[in-house]
């Protein structure tokens, strides 16, 4: 039999891997016919509307519910004392800790959710709302981890035994009624003395400001308990649905197989939705008390003023180099607030996270971190914010420290970078602080990045202006800012990664129909990475189908095989991982229905494309479509019918995906007004799936860091007052503000991944936002800056400007 | 950001929005496009028990271009300000300083009467009736009386208008010379860190005329009429332009809030100014 089209038609055909296809979601999301939580409509469906404490730190006193009762519509208003019989007025959170569903005694930081009503629409719950008494007495207010661990003030009563003593908490002992745990990486001793006996140490201090993935679409749900079956149905903005469906389980006491939980489309999560919150525990409650499908969906005060913030860490570094730069050694010291809750989204072994990949991209022989963990009178979170778990304070850490070094050695903090990276054949890699490194070719990287700027020119322009600038030709400040970064994602091994006690692995089931085309599920659920189009893209390289005719499903854990969702860029190393896995052993049992089709050997056909060939003989060859007939048509000796396979991927280690961004700024010294002129980027992800989605992946990213880096802000009072609870004051970037963006590759596949890919969604937030800031900082290096804090929004600048002297 | 309960009317002239206004006292309000009185309905920091919509009132959307001043109804929309090339040819600073206002989706719907009587200091239209002396035109119970903008605003949110009386037009003499507005924000759709409205007029060279306002730099819009004296017989030049910002300076009274502490707004304050007087000169 002859073919009609050549191989590489059918290459294209299949719109496999490597192809720019476009978003299979799109039709649908561009049509307004996405389907959220907040879409969907029961029957009796029922809203409830929290009561929120107004302080930072105070006793409740009473609460009385009367007045709310009265109004037309409300049906039932939740105190802690309702849920306490139940035992949910607590529920622990994913970081060992334990955080009130609503408010048991006192409040910790204002917006805490202190009663729940329930009505039957949201204008009454929240007419409710405003009657329902509550009688605080206020207690004195901490906002700052320092004079936390200073402070008589208790922040949590329950952690402190009858005698006074500090029992251990979650992860070791604890020094102070206020302290969460003291957590480290690295050899402290020998680190010191390096630091100690350096001919060149430079030190210094940062504070990573708190801030907030406020993803577009807020937090909710919809619980539903049918209480003739005893299933409990519960649709929400997941991040991770069978965690949340165990979490559910075990707190509730409703057996596993009666809980169906359920992702819908979610607009957006960047971590803020991977945590289990109140609104959750309260909504299932109440379906269970009035029998009725029970809906809760956060206002955009209620999302920045509540649900999980990221980073505010607090960060003191040192790091001792020869003369000439090399690097010998680097100590970093971690005050981190976690607010009233320790409610931080990592793996149980890793209370900060990665952060002990502050090596970043350089050989550093010797390090050490340490990290303090504090209670404040603040909102809990600390979810990993478009990265990997604290990846982007452990990059900006490293990013920052090398460019103070720089200024230390009076050096280009380009040439620093170049003699310190990790050599390619160096990979694998163990970095001081424990992480194995995959590959990386980073000087390649650097290069071609730095050559794209003409950087050697770039520094030129800026001489030019500084001199300009001093001679009172102009009032505008150019700044260049570099960062390349080392990201650590695809959590990740189950042998030392968990959440409450589930490994990291994830997983893929395929079902090829008859016909020749399929469904697969994963146990990750996307947000608006993209997942319907690219995993498919795998699958079709994988199985020689086209990806036009696979389905990919997610977020039901009915029909799901479980996993443990999506962050952290790990949909791509695990799940993706998962599916070519599961996608071979689909090919494996191809090749012998194939093999019998054609009446040879098993070993005498290969696979080829979209079809299994007869070796030495391509014009004898059966397609995938006829093969998936056949599995379901005849019967084949010692052969099962059908044509299934499901994967669970452990993954042999983390993947690191690495880039070199460039940013050129000009500053209005007058006015404290920065100007992105160009923002080069270079990711390396490994084998890339889809240039096209990589390129979209990057672009928010990087927006996303550029807003963190020049403005996005979650900022109390002393008071512990959030000043920064809607979207006037929170900077969430317009088009308007946005640069235009240059993306460029190379490509260092994973050894260790079945594809070769890394990740990517996150590596741009992280490479970004420090590119971003030092762009900021190096505009104001010729006048003796060394370091200010983020965010660098108009007056901050300013102050900078101010500071040295420019405005006098 | 659910609003309290509130009664919606929709009359159809302005007799009937007396009407409901004199029944209800301030427990009514009048609503234009909406756009400032409705986000402080959901954050429930206004209670307004009664709400009436202007939309289908009728008579208050035109634009008239006359030989000495221009009208602009109270409906008229930001939108329509900065697509009126007759309005514009006339007294471009209006397009200028509406282009800087929010965003388009929010210029589609708010209206000019609505944000000169919302009496916000965020607000920029304000500022700029003052710099060009505008009048406001408001109907209530006693009939119709004119109120000149510089006289308008007493304190946030409070204004001359009456609780039973409506704006129903803004009448500005037709202004000459160079203008500019100039506005510092943090992104679009932000209210002002600092903004400037200025005109100035030239004669062989000397400025004979000089009128600056100030937003979002005290509780009300600030306009110095310090400032704008002492351009008045200067070549405006750089010591002219000093003395206008040391003058406004002495006027304004901004206040620390996210956008940043006092003396980072009075410096910018000045920058602000500085660049709008250079480019009004320019354009004299
Ligand atoms: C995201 C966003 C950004 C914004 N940015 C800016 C900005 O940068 N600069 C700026 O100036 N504005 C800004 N605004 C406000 C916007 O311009 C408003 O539309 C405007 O301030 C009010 O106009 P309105 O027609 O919407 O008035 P409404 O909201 O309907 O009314 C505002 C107030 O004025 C009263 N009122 C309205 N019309 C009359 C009338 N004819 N007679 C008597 N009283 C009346 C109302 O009772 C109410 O108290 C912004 C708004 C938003 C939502």
């Amino acid at each position: 039999m002859k073919d009609e089209i050549t191989r590489e038609e059918r290459v294209d055909n299949l719109k496999g891997m490597g192809c720019s296809r476009k978003r299979v979601e799109d039709a649908r999301f561009t049509q307004g016919k996405g389907n959220y939580v907040d879409d969907l409509k029961l029957d009796g469906m029922l809203f409830g509307d929290f009561v929120r404490s107004p302080y930072a730190h105070a006793r409740i006193k009473n609460i009385d519910t009367a007045a709310a009762l009265e109004v037309p519509g409300v049906l039932a208003v939740l105190t802690a004392k309702d849920l306490e019989p139940l035992g949910l007025h607590w529920m622990p959170t994913l970081a060992g800790d334990k955080q009130m569903v609503l408010a048991d005694g006192k409040v910790l930081f204002q917006g805490q959710e202190v009663a729940f009503v329930v009505a039957e629409d949201r204008y009454a719950a929240a007419d409710g709302i405003e009657l329902v008494e509550v009688e605080y007495e206020e207690l004195p207010v901490i906002v700052n981890p320092f004079e936390a661990l200073q402070s008589d003030v208790v922040l949590r009563e329950d952690l402190v035994a009858e005698d006074g003593s500090i029992p251990d908490g979650a992860h070791g002992p604890r020094k102070h009624p206020n302290h969460i745990f003291t957590w480290d990486a690295g050899d402290k001793a020998p680190t010191e003395e390096v630091i100690a006996s350096a001919e060149v140490v430079a030190e210094e201090t940062m504070y990573y400001h708190r801030t907030h993935p406020c993803p577009l679409e807020t937090c909710g749900c919809v619980a539903s308990m049918d209480k003739v079956n005893g299933k409990l149905t519960l649709w929400g903005t997941f991040q991770a649905p069978h965690a949340i469906r165990t979490v559910v389980s075990l707190i509730s006491g409703i057996e596993e197989h009666n809980i169906r939980v359920i992702s819908p489309d979610i607009g957006g999560g960047f971590g803020n939705k991977v945590g289990a919150y109140p609104g959750y525990v309260c909504s299932v409650v109440a379906s269970i008390v009035t029998g009725k499908p029970v809906k809760w969906i956060e206002d955009r005060m209620d999302n920045l003023m509540t649900t999980a913030f990221a980073r505010d860490y607090h960060m003191t570094g040192k790091i001792a180099a020869t003369p000439e730069g090399k690097i010998t050694g680097l100590h970093c010291h971690v005050t981190a607030d976690h607010g009233g809750f320790d409610a931080c989204a990592d793996p149980t072994k890793f209370p900060a996270g990665f952060m002990n990949i502050c090596t970043g991209s350089y050989d550093i022989p010797t390090a050490y971190l340490e990290v303090d963990g504090v209670y404040t009178n603040k909102a809990p979170g600390g979810v990993s914010y478009r990265c990997s778990f604290r990846v982007t304070e452990a990059v900006y850490f490293i990013e920052r420290m090398i460019e103070v070094l720089a200024i230390k050695l009076d050096m280009d903090a380009a040439e620093l970078r170049r003699i310190n990276f990790i050599k390619k054949e160096q990979f694998p890699y163990t970095a001081a602080l424990g992480w194995e490194y995959d590959s990386g070719d980073y000087h390649t990287a650097w290069d071609k990045a730095l050559k794209a700027v003409d950087y050697e020119g770039l520094r030129a322009e800026q001489a030019q202006r500084v001199a300009d600038f001093k001679a009172g030709k102009t009032r505008k400040l150019m700044g260049i800012g570099l960062s390349f970064f080392t990201e650590i994602v695809g959590a990740g091994p189950v042998k030392n990664c968990d959440i409450l006690g589930l490994g990291m692995f994830d997983s893929c089931e395929i079902r090829i129909h008859p016909t020749g085309s399929a469904i697969a599920r994963l146990g990750t659920i996307s947000q608006g990475q993209g997942h319907a189009t690219t995993f498919a893209q795998i699958l079709a390289s994988e199985i020689g189908l086209p990806a036009d005719s696979i389905t990919i499903e997610e977020g039901d854990t009915d029909t799901a095989p479980y996993g443990l969702g999506t962050y952290g860029s790990r949909s791509t190393p695990v799940a993706g991982a998962a599916t070519a896995m599961a996608g071979r052993k689909i090919r494996a049992k191809a090749q012998m229905i194939a093999a019998y089709l054609l009446e040879v050997h098993d070993n005498d056909v290969e696979f080829d494309v979209d079809r299994f060939v007869v070796k030495g003989a391509p014009e004898k060859f059966k397609t995938m479509k006829e093969i998936a007939f056949a599995a379901y048509n005849q019967a084949i000796p010692g052969i099962e019918p059908g044509l299934e396979a499901v994967s669970y991927y452990d993954p042999p280690n983390m993947t690191y995906p690495f880039g070199a961004y460039v940013c050129v700024m000009d500053i209005d010294v007058d006015t404290g007004v920065p100007d992105i002129r160009r923002f080069y980027a270079l990711d390396d992800c490994g084998t890339r799936i889809n240039p096209m989605i990589i390129e979209g992946q990057v672009h928010g990213g990087l927006t996303e860091a550029l807003a963190v880096a020049l403005g996005q802000e979650i900022a109390y009072d002393d008071m512990g007052n959030c000043k920064t609870g809607t979207l006037m004051d929170f900077f969430l970037p317009t088009a308007w503000e946005v640069p235009n963006y240059e993306t460029d590759y190379t490509v260092t596949p994973s050894p260790h991944h079945p594809i070769g890919a890394k990740g990517v969604g996150e590596s741009p937030h992280v490479g970004g936002v420090p590119c971003f800031s030092n762009a900021v900082q190096d505009a104001f290096r010729p006048f003796g800056n060394t370091h200010t804090n983020m965010p660098h929004d108009h007056w901050r600048i300013w102050k900078t400007a101010n500071d040295l002297g420019l405005h006098d | 950001m659910i609003p309290a309960a509130f009664e919606y009317y929709r009359p159809t002239d302005m007799a009937g929005v007396l009407s409901i206004l004199a029944e209800h006292g301030d427990d009514a309000r009048v609503m234009a496009g909406g756009h400032s009185l409705i986000p402080m309905m959901k954050l429930r920091m206004a209670d307004v028990p009664h709400l009436i919509d202007l939309q289908d009132v009728g008579g208050m959307s035109d634009i008239t271009v006359g030989a000495d001043s221009i009208t602009i109804g109270a409906m008229v929309t930001q939108h329509d300000i900065i697509d009126n090339a007759e309005l514009t040819a006339a007294a471009p600073i209006l397009r200028e300083a509406a282009l800087q206002i929010a965003d388009p989706q929010v210029r589609y719907i708010g209206t000019v009467g609505g944000n000169v009587a919302n009496g916000d200091p965020g607000n920029d239209m304000p500022g700029l009736m003052q710099c060009l002396n505008a009048s406001f035109t408001v109907v209530g119970p006693d009939g119709t009386r004119e109120v000149a903008a510089r006289e308008f605003y007493e304190a946030a949110y409070m204004t001359a208008r009456e609780d039973d009386e409506v704006l129903t037009q803004v009448t500005i003499p037709l202004p000459a010379g160079g203008y500019a507005y100039e506005k510092q924000k943090r992104k679009i759709g932000d209210y002002a860190t600092a903004a400037a409205a200025v005109q100035i007029v030239k004669e062989g060279g000397s400025c004979v005329s000089a009128s600056i306002a100030m937003t979002n730099l005290s509780d009300t819009p600030v306009y110095s009429d310090a400032a704008g004296a002492a351009l008045v017989g200067t070549a405006v030049d750089d010591a002219a332009i000093n003395a206008a910002i040391a003058a406004m300076l002495g006027d304004i009274d901004p206040t620390e809030d996210n956008r940043g502490p006092v003396a980072f707004k009075k410096h910018v304050a000045g920058v602000i100014l500085r660049r709008a007087i250079a480019r009004a000169r320019s354009r004299a």
